[in-house]
């Protein structure tokens, strides 16, 4: 009797009910994911960043870096909080008033925050603590108009903001990717102003305006077009993507051979077209991969989390230093780095054999060491060769905190075109070729006897040792090999810069590349290239500049908080190695396998049938 | 001369006394279990054999046994490095297999010619004709290895990461690697834990056809009295680190001493 009439009552109840239980905010979520936002704002401005950035304009005139740092602020504060996730099976409880609503009000408690900090600021001079804000943040936070509008101003703004971000929430899987493809692919148009410049006249009168800056027709083109292709093609990356992991699918070989061709006749070509300031970023941006790539093989490969790569890079620099530089202290064979005569060579060779000494020397103490322990003596061991090349035991060779000078610029001389100096194109054709070079033997390797051995041992060391497997060799060899691909990057940074110094070998260099490693993709050689290009070509190396010169003061905070947010969404990196994303992502995969194998194991009985 | 002679082999882990003073030896073509009840010290045993005794944070950081000696086809192996064991023809798997999960099927039995080829990497880098022989020649013993299970481990299962493989066929995967290296004693550390009697009678067939077909003197620990009984031409008993009993699966099975260590002494009284 009961259990007939019950369920009716209470479906009865429910929808005499006006305000359902599920349809409400969350003001719970609402509340923080505000005072969230208005934290992270205040601290956007306070550390200078607004004020910075807004030299930098992105559409011109509505939209400046600055405002981007604070306006993502409350757009994505108001997307978290109506985004639900949803799991299989369950339905949405918010509405889609509710959803806006909670976007909103999210905002409008960010933007509240930015308000009061404005008064603040106006009301007393802080800048003995924050040395960043000056009444020029005022200016810029109260767009000069007054504190009674800018709080209409900026909570409306805001408002709108947090609700669109809250709209953006219930679009479908689908439509979202095209929105966000559309957005981001503006950034990067418009950040890239310099490169495309620099490709060709045309966009700098058509897309760009003269003062800086996509123009708001430029924009939308831009956004139309990407985010047509990404709401178009949303479901192809993922599905090749699915593929590559379960297995199945690779890329049919003779795309690759074409792929590769396209790639190194566009390679060869590109710096010819390209400026100064590209030749200088795209150097950069290869000397860094170079060693990305050598602590790859280390890294990525052997699993061993080596803190102390700069060392290699290091003796590289050094090497070639002492090699032709005429005024190297104590010995001065006068060499110059030219491909084309003896002296190339010879420096080349001498490095490689610095670098493989200093892999031995530095890989064998520490060999035996496993994870953690592994980590923290290579750290020390990169202090020692950098505080070694700065100790005055060492100066008569290397010239202690002086350093080495005048190295002499390399020499090519390709076909007619004959490049002298220390032009940014010649170093970015060396670069390239050693680039090359790293590539090709990175892949040669991984797909050998002794990469096989590298991935058992980084997946379990004992078990690879059972297997026959010699794991101090092993070890070593990964050393070495990463050691030799750093020294050719040392060796390109001191004819590059024309000079080394102790203090272009800290911590920071090691930790950078191990950063574009993490974040392009561990164990993936277009990971590494992807990570290369974004970080130390937008945010530029330890103290190399990359496209936003704006960014030099914040570099680190930038990568730090890159890195963090990698590592709690996408761990495996932007683009990982298949292995290494089955590794993240076994439970998921584990699902995927079993549906293919029973597919496969379905196919199978209807074949022989 | 036997091929492997275990002379008072003896392991302590702190107070307990894992391996005191075991007496074993195998000829070259046996089948021998080792059985014994749970912490009798069997894997203890296999460990001290491979070299892979956990290392106890005593000074001495090379992993080896206390006392005694392993000689194996005549040379003394005792406190050797894993994969120099290995080298010398002993495979061995693991209780809880111990696969490489996120390699594919194939490459987790290419590892195991690691030991048997030499290729270095200027020759993966110049890929020199000896290098592609050489890998090409990897990928066949693997295939021919793999091959040994039946259709369970072929084809498309190749490419498939171990990690997404059934519970028996981690089982099989792992026998198939260490086949791989080319062993004259196989040490199986429990192989059919965990399989369903109809999977566990056909890899007590493959036990024997390994033996037969291949040539492998095998060890195997099992805790399956079916299987103990249809693979052993010999069976030893270990309890509390010491054997304590040696013969056949029909002496064995009704001698006193192996009857309590399983089920306990009865009391005196009532």
């Amino acid at each position: 009797m009961a259990t007939s009439t019950k369920p009716a009552v209470e479906s009865a109840g429910e929808a005499a009910r006006p305000n359902r239980p599920a349809s409400r905010i969350d003001w719970r979520k609402t509340a923080k994911l505000g005072f969230i936002g208005g934290l992270t704002t205040v601290f956007i401005v306070a550390i200078g960043m607004l004020e910075a950035f807004d030299r930098r304009i992105l559409i011109a005139p509505i939209l400046s870096l600055g405002y981007l740092a604070v306006g993502w602020v409350p757009f994505g504060s108001g997307y978290m909080a109506s985004k639900q996730d949803v799991v299989e099976g369950a339905i949405d409880s918010q509405s889609a008033i509710s959803k806006l609503l909670a976007g909103a009000l999210t905002g409008g408690i960010t933007a509240l925050f930015l308000w009061l900090l404005a008064v603040a600021v106006d009301a007393w001079d802080m800048r003995g603590i924050f040395v960043k804000l000056s009444p020029g943040v005022v200016e810029l936070l109260t767009f000069g108009r007054g504190l009674g509008s800018a709080l209409a101003i900026l909570v409306g703004g805001s408002l709108l903001l947090g609700a669109l971000g809250g709209g953006a929430s219930m679009l479908s899987e689908r439509a979202r990717r095209g929105l966000f493809g559309a957005l981001s692919w503006v950034f990067v148009v418009a950040i890239l102003q310099v490169v495309v410049n620099d490709l060709n006249g045309w966009f700098r009168t058509h897309l760009y305006d003269i003062n800086g800056g996509l123009t708001v027709p430029g924009a939308m083109v831009v956004a139309g077009g990407a985010g047509f292709v990404a709401y178009r093609f949303a479901g192809a990356v993922g599905r090749t993507r699915a593929r590559l992991h379960s297995g199945e699918a690779t890329v049919p070989s003779r795309y690759r051979i074409v792929l590769g061709v396209v790639l190194v006749v566009l390679a060869l070509a590109l710096p010819a077209f390209l400026g100064t300031i590209v030749n200088e970023l795209l150097a950069n941006v290869g000397l860094f991969l170079l060693m990305g790539l050598g602590l790859n093989i280390v890294v990525g490969y052997a699993g061993l989390l080596d803190l102390g790569y700069v060392a290699f890079f290091a003796v590289g620099a050094y090497t070639t230093a002492v090699l032709t530089s005429p005024i190297s202290p104590r010995f001065k064979p006068m060499l110059t780095v030219d491909f084309l005569a003896a002296g190339g060579w010879i420096v080349l060779g001498v490095v490689v054999v610095a670098a493989i000494v200093a892999g031995i020397l530095v890989g064998t103490p520490v060999i035996r060491m496993r994870g953690d322990y592994l980590a923290i003596v290579t750290l020390g061991f990169g202090e020692i060769v950098r505080i070694l090349f700065l100790s005055d035991w060492l100066s008569p060779t290397f010239g202690g905190a002086q350093g080495v000078r005048q190295i002499p610029a390399a020499k090519l001389d390709v076909l007619d075109v004959t490049i002298t100096g220390i032009n940014p194109k010649s170093i970015f054709y060396i670069v390239m070729v050693f680039v090359a070079i790293a590539i090709y033997v990175s892949w040669r390797l991984s797909k050998s006897r002794i990469g096989r051995a590298w991935a058992a041992m980084r997946e379990d060391e004992s078990v690879a040792a059972a297997m026959g497997i010699d794991t101090v060799r092993a070890k070593l060899l990964a050393f070495v090999a990463g050691a030799i691909l750093a020294s050719f990057g040392g060796m390109i940074f001191a004819i590059k810069v024309g000079s080394v110094f102790p203090n272009s070998f800290e911590l920071l260099v090691s930790i950078i590349v191990l950063v574009v490693v993490i974040v392009g993709g561990m164990g993936n050689i277009p990971g590494v290239i992807v990570g290369a290009l974004v970080l130390i070509g937008v945010l530029g190396g330890p103290t190399q500049p990359g496209v936003l010169a704006e960014f030099a003061e914040f570099k680190l905070l930038i990568y730090g908080a890159i890195l963090v947010y990698m590592m709690l969404q996408r761990p495996e990196g932007l683009l990982p190695s298949v292995r290494r994303s089955r590794e993240l992502h076994q439970e998921e995969f584990l699902q995927d396998a079993w549906i293919v194998s029973t597919q496969v194991a379905d196919e199978t009985a209807e074949a022989t049938r | 001369m036997p091929l492997l002679e275990i002379d008072r082999l003896e392991k302590a882990f702190g107070g307990l006394k894992a391996l005191g003073g075991v007496d074993f030896h195998i000829d070259g073509g046996e089948i021998v279990s080792v059985i014994g009840p749970n912490g009798a010290g069997k894997t203890t045993f296999f460990n001290a054999i491979s070299g892979m005794l956990p290392s106890t944070g005593s000074s001495d950081h090379r992993p080896v046994p206390d006392a005694g000696s392993i000689h194996f086809v005549g040379e003394d192996i005792t406190g050797l490095a894993p994969s120099e064991i290995t080298h010398r023809g002993i495979a061995r798997t693991f209780q809880n297999v111990r696969l490489f999960p996120n390699m594919t099927v194939l490459e987790n039995v290419m590892v195991a010619r690691h030991c048997r080829t030499k290729q270095g990497p200027l020759g993966a880098i110049f890929q020199t004709p000896a290098f592609r022989k050489e890998e090409r020649e990897i990928e066949e013993k693997a295939k021919d290895v793999l091959s040994f299970f039946g259709t369970r481990l072929v084809g498309y299962r190749f490419d498939q990461p171990a990690f997404a493989l059934s519970y028996a066929n981690r089982r099989r995967l792992e026998i198939a690697r260490a086949l791989a290296t080319d062993p004259t004693l196989l040490l199986l550390d429990e192989p059919t834990a965990g399989m369903n009697p109809r999977e566990t009678s056909e890899l007590t067939g493959l036990i024997t056809k390994m033996r037969d077909d291949l040539g492998v003197t095998i060890v195997v620990i099992e805790h399956e009295m079916r299987v103990v009984r249809d693979v052993s031409d010999r069976v030893v008993v270990l309890d509390h680190g010491v054997k304590i009993a040696e013969g056949t699966y029909g002496e064995v099975s009704t001698n006193e001493q192996v009857i309590e260590a399983y089920l306990g002494r009865e009391t005196e009284e009532g």
